[in-house]
């Protein structure tokens, strides 16, 4: 049977339904699906955005009919199942300063789940986190799966002022910002590398269906890292998934 | 391309943006669309000036700016009908026309629609940020004219005396039908909710913006709840909360969104909205995909039948 169903949004966008829940398989599958669109460079097609259970294209009505697109998404979902191999995953690092400034909730977050500052670092770091979905703005991912123990719901009243790059953990789920605006996740570290650059070639270090790793530093590293970003030399490290 | 001084900003009026047809192509990144919110009068704008339909205008809202005018060439004025006025006399509206330095442009009170459009031949001088004009202040993009502002443009031939022969000239109404494509979440929706929806008059509150327009509506009841896991939202898409008011996402709509949504209103109705003001009057009226997409096509037609008189290919 099918397990999924397409809807019109308008004219000029199809949305591709999954009935099952949102999971790692099945993000790989719209991620996949996103990336062979991408590849085909059908004429109309205008853009494809992923999300937890879906796929939504974009296309000019002009070039492409409603009924043509779905034909194709249908065909490429039926090679799909034929195929067990899906594209490669990749995780890409965000060296993260804990705690102290940069971090003003940790101690909340640890103390809320009665740990230590020190287990709240480790718990957060010792796992890959697929970006399953990208919105609310410009290069804030959706993570999924951080671990329960460090699970810690949002403030009650948002502060006026997140500062760009913060680490934080609302929920059962951890994000970064982007940028500096107001928030009400709990902030536990702070990134130095710029998650939105709107004038370089890619303005963006990940997409969805990647996997961000958070990784540990310290103030000189932070330092290190935040100049080179500056001069244009850090190189974001990226590397294919194993297994 | 050598530049050339356009205007000197006198006032900003209330919320006056450069705006093109849109940053697309970053969704995926949470890169909201942005664009003008009436493109059919942009895209008229452009070509009346000799311009390609994706050149960036000046989207000027309710209270026009006070320009002056700082050396010769060939500007439009479309959309809304916002009293605009050269050295206090009446300027042509939806007509191509030349300006020399020391002219004021101004505007006064509007009169229909909300949103007017000053293009100018040859285009604007702004940066171009992930391929696109828009200004999207919220991300860092772009910014609103300010007092004292300089705007500068290229030096270009452009036309003049192009224009819309009246009947082509679009008539904007203070209460208005909109069609809308059913979906994606109807199923979360009573019957009678989508009866309500389509037989009801609702109105643009206060609260409305180039993010979004809210109405004031009876309540349209969901079944259970209202959330659903966050997906991507088209312009137009219509968002019903808890609260059961609808929600229509225009121009700086988020790209993605965790409530359902009972519809999409058709691409050729966008214009009529983004001309409604608050306490404008919307009955919707169901459409199917064919019947969107040939009002779109007809609407591509004439915009193509424009480019054709004014010469631009």
């Amino acid at each position: 049977m099918d397990n999924y169903s397409f809807q019109p949004l308008g004219d000029s966008a199809i949305q591709l339904f999954f009935k099952e829940e949102p999971s790692p398989l099945l993000n790989r599958t719209i991620s996949s699906i996103c990336k062979g669109l991408e590849g085909k460079k059908i004429t109309g097609i205008i853009e494809s955005v992923p999300s937890y259970k879906a796929l939504t294209v974009f296309y000019e009505p002009w070039n492409l009919s409603y009924d043509t697109l779905k034909q194709q998404l249908e065909e490429m979902l039926d090679q799909q199942e034929s195929k067990d191999k899906l594209s490669p995953s990749y995780v890409v690092t965000i060296p993260t300063l804990y705690g102290n400034e940069y971090g003003p909730d940790i101690a909340l977050v640890a103390n809320k789940n009665n740990l230590s500052i020190e287990e709240v670092i480790t718990l957060h770091t010792q796992k890959d986190y697929l970006i399953y979905m990208m919105g609310f703005m410009p290069g804030f991912p959706y993570l999924g799966g951080l671990d329960k123990k460090i699970a810690t719901p949002r403030h009650e009243n948002p502060k006026a002022r997140v500062e760009a790059g913060s680490v934080g953990i609302a929920g059962d789920q951890t994000g970064i910002y982007p940028f500096q605006s107001p928030g009400g996740w709990n902030i536990i570290g702070r990134t130095p590398l710029k998650l939105f650059q709107p004038d370089n070639e890619q303005p963006f270090l990940y997409k969805p269906g990647d996997y961000l790793r958070f990784k540990a530093i310290n103030e000189e590293e932070f330092a290190e890292i935040e100049e080179a970003v500056k001069q244009g030399t850090y190189h974001v490290k990226r590397e294919e998934m194993k297994g | 391309m050598k530049n050339k001084p356009l205007f000197f900003v006198k006032k900003p009026g209330v919320y006056s943006s450069f705006q093109d047809l849109g940053r697309w192509g970053y969704q995926q990144y949470g890169v909201v669309v942005s664009g003008a919110m009436d493109s059919y009068a942009l895209q008229v704008g452009n070509l009346l000036v000799g311009n390609e339909r994706n050149e960036a205008g000046i989207e000027v809202t309710l209270k026009g700016p006070e320009l002056e005018i700082q050396s010769t060439f060939q500007i439009a004025i479309t959309g809304a009908d916002l009293s605009p006025t050269l050295n206090g006399e009446p300027a042509p509206m939806w007509k191509s026309f030349e300006v020399a330095k020391g002219d004021v442009l101004s505007f006064g009170a509007p009169k229909k629609g909300i949103r007017a459009y000053i293009t100018v031949a040859g285009g604007f001088d702004v940066p171009i940020t992930m391929g696109s004009k828009s200004t999207y202040e919220k991300a860092g993009i772009g910014k609103a004219l300010k007092k004292e502002d300089r705007i500068e443009g290229f030096e270009t031939t452009g036309k003049a005396g192009i224009g819309l022969v009246s009947s082509e000239i679009p008539d904007y109404k203070k209460e208005v039908e909109i069609h809308v494509v059913l979906g994606p979440h109807q199923d979360y929706f009573t019957d009678e909710a989508i009866h309500t929806f389509f037989t009801s008059v609702h109105t643009v509150s206060a609260q409305s913006d180039r993010m979004g327009y809210r109405l004031d509506s009876p309540k349209i009841e969901h079944k259970s709840n209202a959330d659903i896991y966050s997906d991507a939202i088209p312009l137009g898409g219509i968002q019903i909360p808890a609260s059961g008011q609808p929600i229509i996402l225009m121009a700086d709509r988020q790209t993605t969104g965790g409530y359902t949504r009972i519809g999409t209103v058709i691409s050729s109705d966008i214009s009529k909205l983004a001309q409604l003001p608050p306490g404008g009057k919307i009955r919707f009226k169901e459409a199917t995909v064919e019947e969107a997409k040939a009002s779109v096509l007809e609407i591509e037609q004439e915009l193509s039948q424009i480019a054709v008189r004014a010469g631009v290919y």
